[in-house]
């Protein structure tokens, strides 16, 4: 039995944000895999929950003609790793879907929610910081975007207002066309397990070896998912050879606020970051048909 | 986003009337005290005893109609209609009111897999899935696989492959092996490992336990070790 005081469904997207204009302290549920555990835990009491899982208005992805991707909150991680569209043009997408828990929580899990808990490690994160998402946020008073990278305030804290519903998560076609990418989760088992660092990087690739628009973009290295503003810079044009692969490296340390936890000391994952940022671009290179030697 | 208060002003508040607004449930509206009481008993008896065992902290406002939740689902092929609990998980309602003792409680938290059933073919932990979740869903335990006592294919594979020591973490793992085999798809041995990763055995059986998911997926009950048959890029088993 879990504490839950309250339980309403959500009929249609307008009547969901009537409702939550309404009950702002309601708790939305979807997926549930945070929500949930949360409940079990104690860390939720006598929760009011509202569950959005039935609106089909939040369902499903669509891609525009001119490459734009809409992606619907609810959509779970098993949706997107399986997608034949993402699989073949954001694969680094696929990438970081399948490394999130394991497949029974991958079935139900929502993008969405992983966004929305603002969980530093949410695996999602890092890639689509790096892809320069933006999120479509409304409420019964209407809709705002916000880019994901100004999305997240704090730990587990997110720029989500009281009534307010995530109802997209857009990729614009210029932000992964010709793009190639890698994301490393650094953890201590390959399924099941909260990612202690997570890596993603996409770049060009020019004859081989030249990188272009590198986007650096990391997951539990500071309190929030996070890019690498000053890596990314020294990185623009640069022929990726080993050195240069190495200082990007340790300039992506910088933007870092790594903390000590159970998990691995600061200065283990500032190690982490110097050395798995060279090898994700290393392997968007190789993925690019470039060497990524180094 | 969680505001601690005002939670049990909203237990007090008498009736339903507040949930079938946003929801649009037209049974909950009709759910008078007398009525659903009655509806209850016709439906499931279970439903009334469990009621009346429902946890309540004196005053805190729970009554039938603000916690009961009438769904319509299917377990093993059978049509089931019943009052659940909107605080009770699927696995507690499999368990402990349908008697589906094959649906096992581990961790509690969506990590070992024990509890693991196929909601419309598709593996979720029902441990963290609501009972109210279920409602038009088809689910399936252990218990329905197999068919006038004859095991399944997948079942077939578990047991000549000695993929069992407790047993615990079995039902689990047969049921995702059974939506493998089902989905038609091919799986390589690294895509089997991803896909049973959610599944935890403490016994440490996972050889065995990947040989009778290869089996049941690759060839349905076929024995690679009789003939000649292998796979393309892949080591014989």
């Amino acid at each position: 039995m879990f504490n839950i005081s309250k339980y309403d469904e959500a009929g249609s997207l307008d009547g969901a944000l009537e409702f939550l204009s309404e009950h702002p302290a309601a708790k939305v549920i979807a997926g549930g895999t945070d929500v949930v555990i949360k409940m079990q835990g104690g860390k939720l009491r006598e929760v009011e929950l509202f569950s959005i899982r039935g609106l089909a208005e939040l369902k499903g992805s669509k891609c525009s003609p001119d490459g734009a991707v809409l992606l619907g909150p609810l959509v779970t991680f098993s949706q997107i790793a399986g997608d034949p569209f993402l699989q073949d043009n954001i694969p680094v997408l696929t990438q970081a879907a399948l490394s999130m828990g394991g497949p029974q929580i991958r079935n139900i899990a929502t993008i969405g929610g992983n966004i929305c808990n603002g969980a530093v490690s949410a695996d999602s994160a890092p890639t689509l910081l790096a892809l320069n998402a933006e999120l479509r946020l409304q409420s019964a008073r209407g809709e705002r975007k916000v880019p994901l990278r100004e999305f997240y305030l704090g730990p587990g804290k997110v720029d989500l207002r009281p009534g307010e519903l995530l109802t997209g998560i857009m990729v614009r076609p210029e932000e992964y066309l010709g793009y190639h990418g890698h994301y490393i989760k650094f953890a201590m088992r390959k399924a099941m397990d909260i990612a202690t660092l997570g890596v993603s990087v996409l770049c060009r690739v020019e004859e081989g070896k030249v990188l272009r628009g590198v986007r650096i973009a990391l997951g539990v290295a500071a309190p929030t998912p996070i890019r690498c503003p000053e890596a990314e810079a020294f990185a623009e044009g640069k022929t990726a050879s080993a050195e240069t692969l190495r200082e990007i490296g340790r300039l992506a340390v910088r933007s870092t606020k790594a903390r000590t936890s159970w998990r691995a000391s600061q200065e283990y994952r500032e190690h982490l970051v110097a050395e798995l940022v060279p090898r994700a671009l290393q392997e968007a290179m190789r993925a690019a048909g470039g060497e990524g030697n180094a | 986003m969680r505001e601690g208060k005002g939670i049990s002003e909203a237990m007090r508040m008498p009736g339903v009337k507040g949930l079938s607004e946003a929801e649009g449930l037209s049974e909950a509206e009709g759910m008078s005290e007398a009525e659903g009481m009655s509806e209850v008993k016709g439906i499931s008896e279970v439903g009334v005893m469990r009621m009346s065992e429902v946890k309540r902290k004196p005053g805190d406002g729970t009554t039938p109609e603000n916690v009961l939740r009438k769904i319509s689902f299917t377990v093993n092929g059978k049509a089931l209609t019943l009052y659940v609990d909107i605080r009770e998980s699927l696995l507690e309602v499999l368990r402990e009111r349908l008697g589906f003792t094959g649906v096992k409680k581990g961790c509690g938290v969506g990590e070992c897999g024990a509890c693991t059933v196929l909601v419309d073919g598709t593996p979720i932990d029902s441990c963290i899935y609501l009972a109210v979740w279920a409602d038009g869903r088809e689910i399936r335990t252990v218990e329905g696989l197999a068919v006038d006592g004859q095991l399944s294919p997948v079942q077939e594979a578990f047991v000549e492959e000695g993929a069992i020591q407790c047993g615990f973490c079995t039902p689990g793992l047969v049921l995702s092996t059974t939506a493998l085999a089902e989905s038609g798809k091919e799986y390589s041995r690294e895509e089997i490992k991803r896909e049973l990763s959610g599944h935890f055995c403490r016994c440490t059986g996972y050889q065995n336990i990947l040989k009778a998911a290869e089996r049941a997926v690759h060839e349905g009950g076929h024995r690679c070790a009789h003939c000649e048959h292998e796979r393309e890029g892949e080591k014989r088993i």
